[in-house]
């Protein structure tokens, strides 16, 4: 097998990577907060998706699209956060999840009512169309800017967690929710404000895959089952599991579709399986809380 | 240290006649059961309603008595019926073998994905279970040799069912109606004895507290495997009743959708009720037949039932309707 073929397949496995890790990054973040699974997220994911999509086409720019969506989303899931899961905290751990199932039941019904149930091409913006040449092969340029921005919103992520006062209420909510409300935050802010974080990471992840994968309702269940399987591997909660798995399981599709294309789809739940067999609690996990 | 207790051996003060009778739960959910294809607008509709009742019953065995919340129980009701098609249609074993087969391969499939599901906890488990179904989901689609990928399995049909002698004609729908029940009866009936049996107690204590049980001695994580592969095995028999029932299996069945289509049956219904579960997979059915005669969206409207149901009816129909009567310690 040529080297430089292998060099190329893993560049498009952490691209293919970088999309994953957004995706569940945005739900690593909100577990880890607020302790509930959003089970949407596959949804949020696909609507950000079309949300992208008809920006892009009302605004006649991709680039309105990419910053627009996330932040429209983003906004639509602190209305979900106040409306709907709000009235669940205390309640078994069980229900927001099953009450996030069946809003994904509506999103997903609802944008097949608004855009039809069939696949709409996303066209990849003209400054990126097109491959690069790198030296020992040509790589696509919109996957490289996929590689490039995600790396950008990571450290912006980094430095907002680490760096701020905000990010020192956010990391502190996570640890007590109740000292904080002693100190006198208003937690049910930070916390909504997290959910609209996650819901608008998932919008983003599906701006981004859409000139990859063709955009349909039904994306969303196989993006679920994926960020579930990064976060799994990475530890519920943990930032830096979601980056590493996410790269991790996005390289090994890639590199695993090199060899054997049929069990390309297979690999990362078995990747899944093995981790769990040896570390329950995931590669970066805690402990304790869910295993 | 005494005997652990069996779950109906507490004494009731005088039990009231309602509850008495509301105790012989089998007999009188295979009562109702029987009159259901003259209950209901269409016997296929009954038909539904039976199947989707078992799998569901398996299901609640470990969501609504054990507290699992798992998000893959449509890889047990799809092995099932996978493995009665490919029996039947690829193998030629008569029926009456190839159910028997086939649940037992469903258990052992159930034992796979139960080692490693089963050593999370909370949140993790519902991730886990869903993730090792869509597993089986893709296997499923790439193995099109065996399983007929994305065009599902064909070419097995059932059309007389001969027992000791005794033929049935079973593409008359009465007769498949009645001969899918005794399925559903025996499958009630085995339900029935884990819940009261010893076992069935250990699993109610690990749902109601899992630190206490495990202190009381109790092998909490062989418990969880042993109740996994319990229900899987129940609700791969409802698989084998929609394979002899549609002579095809379609892929979607495996599906992570039909997982959710399950967990909302059981809520729907009552979850931890013994009959809940057959309510709950009736009501879901019903609502999509009469939702969809006017509008081919019928999931919005199921979405949002259910949703409102989470927020407001946590313990379904069933449930809440027996809290109102306050009946019978076997939760009828």
């Amino acid at each position: 097998m040529d080297l430089s073929l292998i060099i190329m397949q893993l560049l498009s496995g952490i691209a293919l990577g970088a999309v994953l890790v957004i995706t569940a990054l945005g739900l690593t973040i909100v577990f880890g907060m607020l302790g509930v699974v959003n089970f949407a997220h596959g949804a949020l994911f696909m609507i950000g998706a079309y949300a992208g999509l008809y920006l892009a086409s009302l605004t006649g720019s991709f680039w309105w699209g990419l910053l627009l969506a996330p932040i429209l989303i983003g906004a639509f899931g602190m209305l979900i956060e106040f409306v709907l899961i709000r009235r669940l905290y205390g309640r078994s751990i069980d229900d927001p999840l099953l009450l996030t199932f069946g809003l994904s039941y509506i999103l997903v019904e609802g944008v097949r009512i608004v855009f039809g149930s069939d696949g709409i091409p996303f066209p990849t913006p003209p400054q990126l169309i097109g491959v690069l040449d790198l030296g020992i092969g040509f790589f696509p340029r919109y996957r490289l800017f996929v590689i490039a921005l995600v790396a950008v919103v990571l450290l912006a992520l980094w430095l907002t967690l680490e760096k701020t006062r905000i990010g020192l209420i956010v990391r502190a909510g996570a640890r007590d929710p109740t000292i904080m409300q002693v100190l006198g935050v208003d937690i049910g802010r930070v916390w909504l404000a997290i959910f609209g974080l996650g819901v608008g990471l998932a919008a983003l992840g599906g701006v981004l895959a859409g000139p990859m994968r063709s955009v349909n309702p039904e994306m969303g269940s196989l993006v679920l089952a994926e960020a579930f399987v990064v976060t799994v591997i990475g530890g519920l909660g943990s930032i830096v599991g979601a980056v590493v798995a996410g790269l991790m399981v996005g390289i090994s599709i890639s590199l695993v579709a090199l060899f054997a294309p049929e069990m390309a789809t297979i690999v990362m739940f078995a990747l899944m399986a093995v981790v769990l067999l040896i570390r329950p609690q995931g590669l970066f996990g805690v402990r304790g809380r869910t295993a | 240290m005494t005997s652990p207790p069996s779950g109906e051996v507490i004494a009731e003060p005088a039990p009231s006649g309602l509850s008495r009778i509301l105790d012989h739960r089998v007999l009188l959910s295979i009562v109702v059961l029987a009159l259901l294809p003259w209950l209901l607008p269409s016997k296929a509709l009954a038909v539904n309603v039976l199947i989707y009742g078992v799998v569901v019953m398996g299901y609640n065995l470990l969501f609504g008595y054990t507290g699992l919340l798992s998000f893959g129980q449509a890889a047990f009701f799809g092995a099932g019926a996978y493995f009665t098609g490919i029996a039947i249609g690829r193998y030629g074993v008569p029926w009456f073998a190839a159910v028997p087969i086939a649940v037992f391969l469903s258990t052992c499939l159930a034992a796979a994905i139960g080692i490693v599901s089963t050593r999370t906890r909370g949140i993790y488990f519902s991730m886990v279970t869903l993730a090792l179904a869509q597993l089986v989901y893709y296997v499923a689609l790439q193995a099109a040799s065996f399983t007929g990928g994305e065009n599902g399995l064909r070419g097995f049909t059932v059309d007389r069912i001969s027992l000791f002698g005794l033929h049935v004609n079973f593409l008359d729908p009465v007769n498949k109606y009645y001969v899918l029940m005794a399925f559903a009866g025996l499958a009630m009936w085995f339900q029935s004895r884990i819940l009261n049996s010893p076992f069935g107690a250990v699993i109610e204590a690990i749902r109601e507290n899992e630190q206490r049980a495990r202190a009381c001695g109790y092998d909490v994580e062989r418990s969880k495997l042993v109740v996994f592969m319990l229900s899987g095995a129940i609700s791969s028999l409802g698989g084998c009743m929609l394979a002899l029932h549609l002579s095809i299996v379609p892929l979607d069945i495996l599906h992570y959708q039909t997982s959710g289509m399950i967990v909302m049956m059981v809520l729907l219904g009552g979850a931890r009720s013994f009959f809940g579960p057959f309510v709950g997979a009736a009501s879901f059915l019903i609502l999509e037949d009469v939702i969809s005669l006017w509008t081919p969206h019928w999931q919005i409207f199921v979405g949002a039932i259910f949703v409102l149901f989470v927020l407001f009816l946590p313990k379904g129909i069933w449930g809440t309707m027996l809290d109102a009567l306050g009946v019978g310690k076997a939760r009828p």
